[in-house]
Formats: structure tokens, C-alpha cells, sequence
């Protein structure tokens, strides 16, 4: 018993002191718990977020924005990887990971499972979207958890080219034909409050936030987040010319910041336990993608093992 | 559920000059496809000129349990340090 409060001490004076936690390190039970449930939903929400856009790959308007969608893609895969391979430090391995997703065991962000339906879809995805993604990531490269960190500041570095190529295709449609400037305004209608929903429930109704707050896992609340991103965003959408499907967004002089909307929690909650509009066909997509891999990875398996034992046969020689 | 492939660390030199440095791991099965993956993962964009790729399993770490047993005799060896000797002030470049 002492044992055990002594490590959790120290292990409090590291949290305290803002140094970091390190794999080998000890950690109560219930740090490890919450860091495998988050690093690896945030792992299955890079790939499961590679589905969306990645339906406009081969429809791309252009060389150029094809080339630039199939990087992001690319990169997304990656931080999927980074972020993987931070969840394995914890003790879990890759296979229970994937089945974990597979098996539908295991979330990922909700704002996947809406559908792409037009071109616009790509620029409000990487301007909306990875924007909320960057507001919730910044603030997890200081993570107390010393892998996680370091994989953020990866995954951070690669965001920014994200959200700037989709506010780039926002302001090419809206300084466009009638038809493309709806295009836009629509796109941005549907995913707006979404994006605003990728915050997560509201703080009162938060249940994981005090000890995540208090292990310097979250550094902010799920509310300041996303206002944070109201007040960045907006002025956005007013440079475009586009206007905020919420008729009580107006800015609050007092609190220097936007007053919004009652955000559709049932609407949110119904998408988290699998209602939501594309929830079947992105599972559907991901396991049909992992089993047909399968002939790949065993041939690689069936070649590395005979190129070991030619190896070995030629050391015998 | 399937087995899965090994892990190597991957390490990096970012150029010429600098030492190589551990920027994360990935599983692979076997050493030329963890280096063929590690620079689609790893350097995407020039990070590095040149990899290196270890299977995790051959690393051998110590524990930060023995952190103090393990460290504790070079705290007290101040004068390894150059501010342990006394030099009068008159002396230059030293
Ligand atoms: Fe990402
Ligand atoms: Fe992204």
C-alpha cells in the first residue's frame, strides 16, 4: 500500500512539475485505461477519416487538387500510424487494436460518418474539420504522456497544409459561378454543427475531463475548445462571404467572443451509437479494405521468412 | 485475430552532421520493408537523409525503477565539472 502511494506520488510530482511520462514508467491503472481508450480512438478516427475524402479522389476537379487530396490522405494514414504506435508503448498491441475497430468494439469521431456528396464537401472537411481537429491537437503536444506528445507535434505540423488546401477550394468556389458559391454555402450548412459536435458533449456532461484535467492529459475543457473555434471561425466564413447556418451566433462584446446555438446533442449521440448516416458503410469499408489486404500481407510475411532462410542457408555455406 | 508483424524503431538523421534520432516505430515483417515504410512514413517531407530501423525487440532499456541506483553515481562527482576548480580571474581563454 505505501509501494503503491509512493509511485503514485512520484508519478504526481512528474504530472505536477510538467515533465513528462514515459513508457517504462509506472502509472496508476486508470492513466493507462484512459490513454489507450483515447490514443487509440484518435488512431481509428485518422483512418476511418481517410473514407470521406478519399471518394473524391478520382473525381478531383483538377491535377493539382487531385495531388493535394491524395497527399492529405496519405498524411492522414501516417498519423493513424504515429498514433498506433503510441498506443502500442502503452502495452496493447496493433491486432487487438484493429479488431477492436473492426468489431465496431471501439469509436471513432463521429464527423465521419457523414457522407461527401459534392466537391465543396473537400474544402469545408479540411477548413472545418482538420480545423477542429488542430484546435483539439495543439493542445495535446503537451500531453503529459511523453509519446503521445511527440506524436502530435508530428501530426501538427502536417495539419496546417490540411485546413489551408480546403480554405483554399472554399474561396475558389465562393469567388465562383452562382452554382458553386451554393455548392459552398451548402457545404458549409451540413458541416458545421458537426464540427461543432467534434468538441465532444458539453462540460457539465463530460464524464472522462476531471482526471484527464487533472493528469495534464487535457490541458482545456471540451467548451472552451470549441469556442476557441467559433471565434476563429467565423470570421472566416464572413471573408468568404459564406454565412453560419445558426441564427444565434452574434458576438458578445462582454466575454470578447461569440454567443452560439443550442448544438443537436441527440443528433450527436444517435451518430455515436451507430445511427448516424454513413455509420455502416464506413465499417463495412474499412473491414472489407483490411481482409482484402490480407493476400499482401501474407505473401510479404511468406517472403521475408524465405528471405531469411536464404540468408541462413548462405551463412551455413 | 492475426499475428503481427514485428516492431522496429525507426531512427533518423535529419542531415548530415547531426546524429540519428528516434521519431517513432512501426511494424513491418521484415528489415528492407521497415526501411521501404519508414521513409513513405517518416520523411514525407525531407525529414532526413539518412534511417535506420532496429526490431524494438532487440533493444535493451533500462528501467526508471532503477533510475536512482543507475544515475546516483554521477551526481556526487562535482568535480567532473569545470566550475569545481578555481582559477583566478586574471586568466583569460580558460
Ligand atoms: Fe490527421
Ligand atoms: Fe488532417
Amino acid at each position: 500500500m505505501t509501494q503503491v502511494s509512493s509511485l503514485e506520488d512520484r508519478f504526481l510530482q512528474i504530472i505536477d512539475a510538467d515533465e513528462k511520462i514515459e513508457p517504462k514508467d509506472w502509472m496508476p491503472e486508470e492513466y493507462r485505461k484512459t490513454l489507450i481508450r483515447q490514443i487509440s480512438q484518435h488512431a481509428h478516427s485518422e483512418i476511418v477519416g481517410m473514407l470521406p475524402e478519399g471518394n473524391w479522389i478520382t473525381r478531383a476537379p483538377s491535377l493539382k487538387r487531385k495531388l493535394a487530396l491524395l497527399a492529405k490522405v496519405q498524411d492522414e494514414a501516417g498519423h493513424g500510424l504515429y498514433l498506433y504506435s503510441a498506443c502500442e508503448t502503452l502495452g496493447i498491441d496493433r491486432s487487438t487494436l484493429l479488431d477492436q475497430l473492426h468489431t465496431g468494439k471501439a469509436k471513432y469521431s463521429s464527423i465521419f460518418n457523414y457522407p461527401t456528396i459534392t466537391w465543396a464537401d473537400m474544402g469545408a472537411i479540411g477548413w472545418l474539420v482538420d480545423g477542429a481537429a488542430i484546435m483539439n491537437q495543439v493542445p495535446l503536444c503537451r500531453c503529459s504522456y511523453g509519446p503521445y506528445a511527440r506524436a502530435m507535434v508530428r501530426v501538427c505540423k502536417e495539419e496546417s497544409f490540411h485546413q489551408r488546401q480546403g480554405y483554399e477550394i472554399m474561396t475558389v468556389l465562393c469567388k465562383g459561378s452562382e452554382e458553386q458559391k451554393v455548392m459552398a454555402q451548402d457545404a458549409l450548412n451540413r458541416w458545421w454543427w458537426p464540427s461543432l459536435m467534434m468538441f465532444g458533449p458539453n462540460d457539465a456532461d463530460s464524464t472522462h475531463s476531471e482526471l484527464s484535467m487533472r493528469w495534464k492529459i487535457k490541458r482545456f475543457s471540451n467548451d472552451e475548445l470549441r469556442q476557441r473555434f467559433v471565434d476563429m471561425t467565423v470570421p472566416q466564413a464572413e471573408l468568404l462571404g459564406l454565412t453560419i447556418p445558426d441564427k444565434d451566433l452574434k458576438y458578445n462584446e462582454a466575454k470578447k467572443g461569440y454567443d452560439f446555438g443550442t448544438i443537436n446533442w441527440d443528433e450527436f449521440w444517435e451518430v455515436v451509437k451507430g445511427n448516424g448516416p454513413c455509420n455502416e458503410e464506413r465499417l463495412r469499408a474499412r473491414v472489407e479494405a483490411h481482409d482484402k489486404g490480407q493476400w499482401v500481407r501474407d505473401a510479404a510475411a511468406a517472403y521475408a521468412r524465405k528471405q531469411k532462410e536464404k540468408s541462413s542457408l548462405s551463412k551455413t555455406a | 485475430m492475426e499475428t503481427n508483424w514485428p516492431l522496429y524503431e525507426v531512427f533518423i538523421r535529419s542531415k548530415n552532421g547531426l546524429s540519428h534520432k528516434h521519431v517513432g516505430s512501426l511494424h513491418a515483417a521484415d528489415a528492407e520493408m521497415a526501411l521501404e515504410n519508414a521513409r513513405d512514413v517518416y520523411t514525407r517531407r525531407n525529414e532526413g537523409v539518412s534511417i535506420w530501423v532496429v526490431k524494438a525487440v532487440d533493444i535493451k532499456a533500462s528501467d526508471p525503477a532503477d533510475g536512482d541506483f543507475l544515475f546516483e553515481p554521477a551526481s556526487d562527482k562535482i568535480y567532473r565539472h569545470p566550475t569545481f576548480y578555481e582559477v583566478p580571474d586574471a586568466v583569460k581563454h580558460m
